[in-house]
């Protein structure tokens, strides 16, 4: 198929994009060198190019930043809250500005192709932070009610004090709105910590805060490992800890503590179901099972991970999502035509392929979309797996990568067993034109977000969060406030 | 104007429809400031130019209903940008309109471009506050929505020309009405420059029309407007206002009556409701765990 419709190569402009080769943490308003001068590459992962070195946190580090988030805490939380909400409102306004920018930067440092972070990541990070800059100053509209410790009607709910976030590398900018956003909206300060895979557009991050002459210390960037994440947990000055990740790190967390008056909001994995009835549309079910495990090459928590498709109409699913599988387009994620990227790291690749070898190891059927994998970078063809049953490693753990598992169903009641047959509990998708199905196969899935006939939609009003060990608490419309107030 | 250049004067105009007409009638009145110095001839509107107004706002209504809210708070935002652009025009506007001091004028012009701020933040929120779920006693998914009213009559506040004026168009249109706007009768140059600030903001023609002239004359035929959907008394006294009501009683027109309001105060959701509908749809969901066919 790739012959006959070949494209000419149609690659956005890196020249939009200035990337130093170095850069520093940034604390308290200033970039600064780690305390140690540790530093790491950041690598691009559809090249292996170098593009930037940046400094690797260590635990005093950790503690610059809380201490000066907590010196900005004082101020900020006593700003009015249409104070703080113009700061928020000119944020999203320069993200607006330099959205292509950003893009290029984010597609160079994860390897998602330009359409995605060109027109989904930065629309809803500028959406996210408009959206909540309008909460700061309409908390005590936002029904959480009077603080419990003081009976005082009518009193705004309180910021909780100094966050600790730490994001992943599957949205780095998209994940940082979330997070930041509402912290700052309801008069926290934060200490972030993006992957260390993708840290730059966190950093680009820090300059537009500098532009829009956000006070200092209210929001700090320090770049590192998995340590610098668990010394910010551990600070004894942080008082809510956001963390969006693997389940083993969620949990990890949970127990790191327990015992502390730290309140937290974990995000975690996930292996959704995606449930096609017999009388789904199959052209929209298609590309709705498309979008639901090959956006971002499949890296995404929520991810329609597990195919549920109704018996009956297995045959001509399957061979309509194949003939679709062998038209997209892998390759360099800078051309605006390219539909998969790269996958985010060497590590990320090696775990997706032993996954994949354990699900051939244990008999389900493999089939991967025929095409040319480029020599450089880390990539991996989208690919589905028939013959799967729920007992199968492909069925039960999540792959984080553009690999889908084939289950079948008779009954709408089998379909939500099947489904809720899972640690997991993100997200879920239904397929049928019938309504009354939707709402009743939606009431019984034990899953946070369920979307019928459309997949992976994302906006900063509406609440996102997990079920069962796909984590607790709410990111994203009102409810994403409980989060950081003190209710 | 120091070096002895003489000035060029505005020539204030009404704004309709995205456009800047002059009264239809071709009359003008004096603005005077509170020393009673000549400031500008105002068009003086008629009936006419009031129903063509309401044209205008109900051909824009579609088009700004059905606008995404985050759209209409970007737009709302881009007011507030726009006015912040032209702060100095409107310090002296409302300072020789309302007879304050420069820097209690500057007040009142910081306050009118925050509350477009604060109006930006609720159109994609008010849905949250006051709509939602309902839990009824049945098989049935239950969801209460709000929705704009539509053509909202606005009676500006007659002593504050500028951050009254604001904060009754606000709240009108942030949820996705359309506005036909009678400004202050003795100050109405803030609100005719206002139009031309709107114009420049993203913000559809006709979703603000705005009109100058004396307020009783063009009360009178929006309250009894057949395509008016609700009328802000604001700008009224107690006995017009009340002859309006018995007038908007005729289609049954959602009515803000008039209150004494500390425009400087928070201004709470009360404007955003009051030209808001609510509708409720239901949807059965059946049930799983039945026989095969009922779902």
């Amino acid at each position: 198929m790739a012959s006959v419709f070949a494209y000419a190569p149609a690659p956005e402009s890196r020249s939009v994009v200035d990337i130093a080769p170095s850069y520093g943490l940034f604390i308290d308003g200033e970039f600064a060198e780690a305390a140690d001068g540790k530093v790491f590459k950041t690598v691009s992962p559809s090249t292996e190019e170098v593009l930037s070195e940046v400094a690797q946190a260590g635990t005093e580090d950790v503690d610059r930043a809380v201490k000066a988030a907590r010196r900005a805490f004082e101020k900020w939380s006593a700003l009015p809250g249409s104070e703080r909400a113009k700061y928020l409102f000119r944020i999203a306004r320069i993200i607006q500005e330099r959205s292509r920018e950003l893009a290029v930067l984010e597609t160079l440092d994860n390897g998602k192709p330009i359409r995605e972070t060109r027109d989904a990541d930065l629309p809803l990070v500028a959406a996210h932070f408009f959206y909540y800059a309008g909460w700061a100053d309409k908390l005590d509209h936002a029904g959480f009610g009077r603080r419990a410790t003081e009976g005082i009607a009518g009193a705004n709910p309180r910021p909780l004090g100094v966050a600790g976030q730490i994001i992943p590398w599957n949205f780095p900018l998209l994940m940082l709105a979330w997070k930041i956003a509402p912290a700052l909206a309801t008069g926290n300060t934060v200490v972030l910590k993006p992957a260390e895979t993708t840290p730059l557009s966190a950093l680009f991050f820090a300059d537009i805060c500098r532009q829009a002459g956000l006070p200092k210390g209210v929001v700090n960037i320090l770049t590192g490992y998995g340590d610098a994440g668990e010394a910010l947990v551990a600070h004894p000055d942080v008082n809510k800890v956001a963390f969006t990740g693997s389940t083993a790190v969620g949990k990890a967390i949970a127990r790191q503590i327990a015992g502390t008056g730290k309140k937290a909001t974990l995000e975690l994995g996930g292996k959704g179901a995606n449930i096609v009835f017999d009388d789904a549309p199959v052209d929209q079910a298609v590309e709705g099972i498309v979008t639901g495990i090959f956006f971002n090459q499949g890296q995404v928590c929520c991810a329609g991970s597990r195919l549920l498709v109704q018996e009956s109409v297995h045959d001509e699913v399957l061979h309509a999502l194949k003939r679709r599988l062998s038209t997209l387009r892998l390759g360099d994620p800078l051309d605006k035509n390219t539909d998969i990227g790269a996958i985010n790291s060497a590590e990320q690749l090696a775990r997706i392929g032993a996954l994949v070898e354990t699900g051939e190891a244990e008999g389900a059927e493999r089939w991967s979309a025929p095409c040319e994998l480029p020599s450089a970078g880390y990539w991996f063809a989208p690919t589905l797996f028939t013959g799967v049953s729920q007992a199968h490693t492909v069925a039960r753990d999540e792959i984080f990568g553009p690999v889908l598992s084939v289950l079948t169903f008779r009954t709408p009641d089998e379909a939500v067993a099947k489904a809720n047959n899972t640690q997991y509990g993100l997200s879920a998708g239904i397929w049928t034109e019938k309504g009354s199905r939707i709402l009743a196969v939606a009431n019984k899935l034990r899953a946070g977000v369920v979307w019928a006939n459309t997949f992976n939609k994302f906006d900063p009003t509406s609440p996102f969060g997990g079920y069962k060990e796909s984590g607790f608490g709410r990111e994203g419309g009102r409810h994403g406030l409980e989060a950081y107030l003190d209710v | 104007m120091s070096d002895g250049r003489l000035s060029v004067f505005k020539t204030y105009k009404l704004y309709v429809g995205g456009k800047f007409p002059r009264s239809e009638s071709g009359r003008v009145y004096e603005v005077n400031d509170s020393k009673g110095r000549w400031l500008a001839n105002a068009p003086q509107s008629s009936r006419k130019d009031a129903r063509d107004a309401v044209v205008a706002a109900r051909k824009a209504f579609g088009g700004w209903s059905g606008a995404t809210a985050y759209n209409r708070g970007q737009i709302l935002y881009r007011v507030a940008e726009m006015l912040e652009g032209r702060r100095e025009q409107f310090v002296r506007e409302v300072a020789e309109a309302e007879g304050l001091s420069k820097s209690k004028a500057a007040a009142v012009v910081d306050a009118a471009v925050d509350r477009w701020v604060w109006y930006a933040g609720w159109t994609d929120k008010i849905g949250q506050i006051v709509g939602g779920a309902n839990p009824v006693a049945g098989p049935f998914f239950n969801l209460s929505t709000p929705e704009p009213t539509g053509v909202v009559a606005v009676l500006a506040p007659q002593e504050s020309s500028f951050l009254g004026l604001v904060s009754v168009i606000a709240p009108v249109i942030a949820t996705g009405n359309t506005a036909v706007v009678v400004a202050s009768a003795d100050a109405p140059l803030p609100a005719l420059s206002l139009g031309e600030v709107l114009a420049t903001s993203d913000l559809p023609g006709g979703v603000v029309n705005i009109l100058s002239g004396r307020t009783a004359e063009l009360a009178a035929p929006l309250a009894s407007h057949q395509d008016v959907n609700a009328i802000d008394l604001t700008g009224a006294d107690a006995g017009l206002a009340k002859e309006l009501e018995i007038a908007a009683a005729d289609n049954l027109k959602r009515t803000l009556r008039p209150q004494a309001v500390d425009w400087s105060a928070d201004p709470g959701t009360h404007r955003l409701t009051a030209f808001l509908e609510t509708k409720t749809v239901w949807h059965p969901t059946g049930a799983l765990g039945a026989s095969g066919s009922s779902y």
